[in-house]
C-alpha cells in the first residue's frame, strides 16, 4: 500500500498500463505537456510523443479520431479536460462510439477511454462545472464510472482500459490533491461493483465522486446523534451494483442517495426508482435524492455556496429522513 | 434556362491538370473495365433497391447514388485490401466498390439475420469490417474524425494502409470538416479525402449554402494539396487517384479530391425532387458516368457486347442477391438485446 494522491494514483495506473499493452495511447489537449492537472506528468518523456498526442482544440476530432484508432485496433484514451467541454463532442461520444458495436452488428468494438474531469472547482462557473454522469449513464453502449478515492481511481482506470467496450471515466476535480492508500500493482476493480465506505444499520446513503467527502461528514455527524448511517460509494454508475444498494435498503427501509449533479433528471433518480420498483409491496420505506438545485452554476462563491451540496445539507435530509 | 449541373458549383483550382493529366495516359482498357463492372454492379444494386422500396418490400428508405458511381470505382481501384473508407450515408457505391459481398448487403436492406449487420443497422449503417469498409453513417461528415484516427492508429501501428475518406458537399459546412482536415495536415496522415459534390446539400443546392471558393479551395487553405476532377469521368478520376493515392501512401501527407458529379434521383428514396427542373436533371443524365465510360472504350474499339454482358452479370448477381435475401430468416428477437456492452444489461 502507498499513500498517494487521486492525480498520482491515476498517473501510476496508466503508467502501468502503457507499458503492460503497446496498443494504449494518449490524445486531448496539453497531454505531452503533462495535461492541464498533471495526469501526464513525464509519461511523454518515457512513451514519447507518439503515444502522447498532444492535439488541437477540436473536439470532436479528440473523440472521433480515438473512435477511428480503435477501430483499426489500438486502445486510446481520450483526454477530454473536463465534461463541459466533451459536449463539443457529443455526437461523437453518443452516436459513434456508444453505437457502434450495436450497428454494424457486432463487427466493431470502440475499446477506449473517454476521460472527463468534472464537478465544481475554484469558481469556474457554468461551463466548466457540470456533472453529466446521468446523460451518459443514459445511453446504451457506454460503460460509466467515477471513482471517489484514490484506489478506486486507480483499480477503475486499469479495468477501463482493459475493458473492450467504451468507459466514461468521470474524475472529480476537487480531489486531485485527496489522498489515500492504494494498493502496489493495483488489481482493476469490476464494474458495477459498489464499496460500502461506511458500515451502519439503520439508513443507506448511496452516493459517489464528488459528493462521497461530504456524506461521510455527515454520517459520522450523524452518528452523534443516533443516526446509525451506512455509506455505500457506487463508483460505478453505469453499470451499478443494483444489489448491493436493495440488500441495503432491505435492512434498513431507509434510503438516500446523495450526488453533486443536478437533482431533476439526475442519476439519484434511477436509483429510488429501481429501488422502488424491487422492493415495493414489502414494508414500507422511505426514499429521498438530494442534489443540487436546476441551475446553472453560478459563479461568486457565495452563490456557489447557496447551490452546492455540503455536509450539513446531507446531515439536514439525514435527520429528515430518520424523522418519525 | 436550365441549370448546367457542371457549372452550379463553382471550382477551385483549375480542372484542367485532372484533364491534362487523363490525356497525357494511353487508356489501360483492362484497368477500365474493371472499373466500369464496378459502376454496373453499383447502378443495378441501387435500381434493384429502388424497385423493391416503391414494392413495398424494404423497410426504411435508402439513399441512393445512381449517377454517382464513378467516384467509389475509381477511387477503390487504387486501394489495396488491406486499405481503409469511411463513409456517408449514401454508402452503398462505397462499399460495393471496395469489396462488400452483394448478397449480404441487399441482406441488411430487407432487415435478415444474414445482413452485413445482421439487421442492426440497416442502409445508413452498412458496413464490412472484413474489408476495411468502417462503416456507412447517418451523421453528415461524422466519417472525417473517424477516417483521420484510423490513419492515426495506422500510424501508431507502423502499418502501410491509407484510408479514403468520402463526404459529400454538404459537409464541407460542417466543424468536423475544417477540424478534420487540419488534423490530418498537422500530424501528415495517410487519408485521401474524397468530396462528392453532387450540388445538393439534402434538398438544397449547396452552392445556396456555400461561400467561398469550394472545396477544393478550402483543403487547400488549410495546408492540403487539392484538385478538382470530373467526377462522371472516371478515367480523369482514376488518373488523378492514382497519382495522389500514391502520394498519400508514401507518406507525403493528406490529399484532397473534389469530384464534380450529380445526384440523379433525390435525397432518399422518398424525396421527389421536384426542387430542380427535368431539363436539369435530362442534362446530368446525358453525362452519365456508365454511358460515357462505354462510349469512350467503344472509340478504342471495345465491342458493345463487352459491356451488355458485363452489366447484365451485375444485374444477374444482384437480382440473386435479392432473392437469397427474401428468404433469409429475420433475425431472432434476442439479437436486438446483443452487441450493446459486455457490462451493463440492457434490460
Amino acid at each position: 500500500m502507498t499513500r498517494m494522491s487521486f492525480l498520482e494514483a491515476g498517473h501510476t495506473a496508466l503508467a502501468e498500463e502503457m507499458r503492460r499493452d503497446p496498443a494504449v495511447w494518449v490524445l486531448g489537449e496539453d497531454v505531452a505537456h503533462g495535461g492541464l492537472y498533471g495526469q501526464y506528468k513525464g509519461l511523454a518523456k518515457e512513451f514519447g510523443t507518439q503515444r502522447l498526442i498532444s492535439t488541437p482544440i477540436s473536439e470532436a476530432t479528440i473523440m472521433g479520431a480515438g473512435l477511428g484508432a480503435a477501430l483499426v485496433g489500438t486502445r486510446p484514451v481520450i483526454e477530454m479536460r473536463m465534461t463541459d467541454f466533451a459536449l463539443c463532442a457529443i455526437d461523437e461520444l453518443v452516436n459513434q462510439i456508444a453505437k457502434v458495436r450495436y450497428m454494424f452488428g457486432g463487427q466493431a468494438r470502440a475499446s477506449l477511454v473517454v476521460r472527463m474531469p468534472h464537478g465544481m472547482v475554484r469558481n469556474s462557473a457554468a461551463q466548466h462545472s457540470q456533472c453529466l454522469e446521468a446523460w451518459f449513464a443514459h445511453v446504451p453502449g457506454l460503460v460509466v464510472v467515477a471513482p471517489g478515492t484514490p484506489a478506486d481511481a486507480a483499480g477503475l482506470l486499469k479495468a477501463a482500459i482493459r475493458s473492450d467496450d467504451p468507459v466514461v471515466f468521470l474524475e472529480p476535480k476537487a480531489l486531485w490533491q485527496q489522498e489515500g492508500e492504494v494498493p502496489e500493482d493495483t488489481e482493476p476493480i469490476p464494474f458495477g461493483t459498489a464499496r460500502i465506505a461506511r458500515e451502519g444499520g439503520e439508513t443507506t446513503l448511496v452516493t459517489w465522486s464528488t459528493a462521497l467527502g461530504p456524506a461521510l461528514q455527515a454520517a459520522e455527524e450523524a452518528a452523534a446523534e443516533g443516526m446509525a448511517v451506512e455509506v455505500l460509494d457506487l463508483r460505478s454508475i453505469w453499470p451499478w451494483d443494483v444489489e448491493a444498494v436493495v440488500e441495503s435498503v432491505r435492512r434498513t427501509r431507509r434510503l438516500l442517495v446523495v450526488h453533486e449533479a443536478v437533482t431533476a433528471g439526475g442519476f439519484g433518480a434511477e436509483v429510488l426508482a429501481t429501488v422502488a420498483e424491487r422492493l415495493a409491496g414489502e414494508s414500507a420505506l422511505r426514499l429521498r435524492r438530494l442534489g443540487a438545485p436546476r441551475v446553472p452554476v453560478p459563479f461568486s462563491p457565495r452563490l456557489e455556496d447557496a447551490i452546492r451540496v455540503d455536509a450539513p445539507d446531507v446531515l439536514d435530509a439525514l435527520r429528515s429522513l430518520c424523522a418519525d | 434556362m436550365p441549370i448546367d449541373p457542371s457549372s452550379d458549383t463553382p471550382t477551385g483550382p483549375a480542372a484542367d491538370s485532372a484533364a491534362e493529366r487523363r490525356a497525357a495516359e494511353p487508356v489501360d482498357v483492362k484497368r477500365a473495365l474493371g472499373m466500369y463492372r464496378v459502376m454496373c454492379r453499383i447502378r443495378a444494386f441501387e435500381e434493384h433497391a429502388l424497385e423493391l422500396l416503391k414494392a413495398g418490400e424494404l423497410p426504411g428508405v435508402i439513399h441512393p447514388s445512381i449517377g454517382q458511381e464513378a467516384i467509389p470505382a475509381a477511387v477503390c481501384a487504387s486501394l489495396e485490401p488491406g486499405d481503409y473508407v469511411t463513409s456517408t450515408h449514401r454508402g452503398h457505391g462505397h462499399a460495393l466498390a471496395k469489396g462488400a459481398d452483394p448478397a449480404a448487403m441487399m441482406g441488411e436492406l430487407f432487415g435478415r439475420a444474414s445482413g452485413a449487420c445482421k439487421g442492426k443497422g440497416g442502409s445508413m449503417h452498412i458496413a464490412d469490417f472484413s474489408i476495411g469498409m468502417l462503416g456507412a453513417n447517418g451523421i453528415v461528415a461524422a466519417g472525417i474524425p473517424i477516417a483521420v484516427g484510423a490513419a492515426q492508429g495506422i500510424k501508431l501501428k507502423g502499418e502501410a494502409a491509407i484510408v479514403a475518406c468520402f463526404f459529400g458537399d454538404g459537409a464541407v459546412n460542417r466543424g468536423p470538416f475544417l477540424e478534420g482536415l487540419n488534423w490530418a495536415a498537422v500530424y501528415r496522415l495517410p487519408v485521401l479525402f474524397v468530396c462528392e459534390d453532387n450540388g445538393f446539400a439534402a434538398f438544397t443546392r449547396a452552392a445556396a449554402t456555400t461561400a467561398g471558393y469550394g472545396a477544393a479551395a478550402r483543403a487547400e487553405s488549410i495546408g492540403l494539396r487539392a484538385e478538382s476532377v470530373d467526377g462522371n469521368d472516371v478515367l480523369e478520376l482514376d488518373a488523378t487517384v492514382r497519382e495522389f493515392a500514391a502520394e498519400v501512401r508514401g507518406g507525403e501527407g493528406p490529399r484532397f479530391i473534389h469530384a464534380k458529379t450529380y445526384r440523379v434521383t433525390g435525397h432518399t428514396s422518398l424525396d421527389k425532387a421536384d426542387y430542380r427542373s427535368v431539363a436539369e436533371v435530362a442534362l446530368a443524365l446525358a453525362r452519365d458516368p456508365l454511358k460515357r465510360l462505354a462510349r469512350e472504350l467503344g472509340e478504342q474499339g471495345v465491342e458493345a457486347e463487352i459491356f451488355e454482358t458485363i452489366e447484365a452479370k451485375e444485374r444477374d448477381a444482384i437480382q440473386q442477391a435479392v432473392e437469397a435475401a427474401r428468404a433469409a430468416p429475420w433475425p431472432e428477437p434476442e439479437s436486438a438485446f446483443e452487441d450493446v456492452q459486455d457490462q451493463g444489461a440492457p434490460r
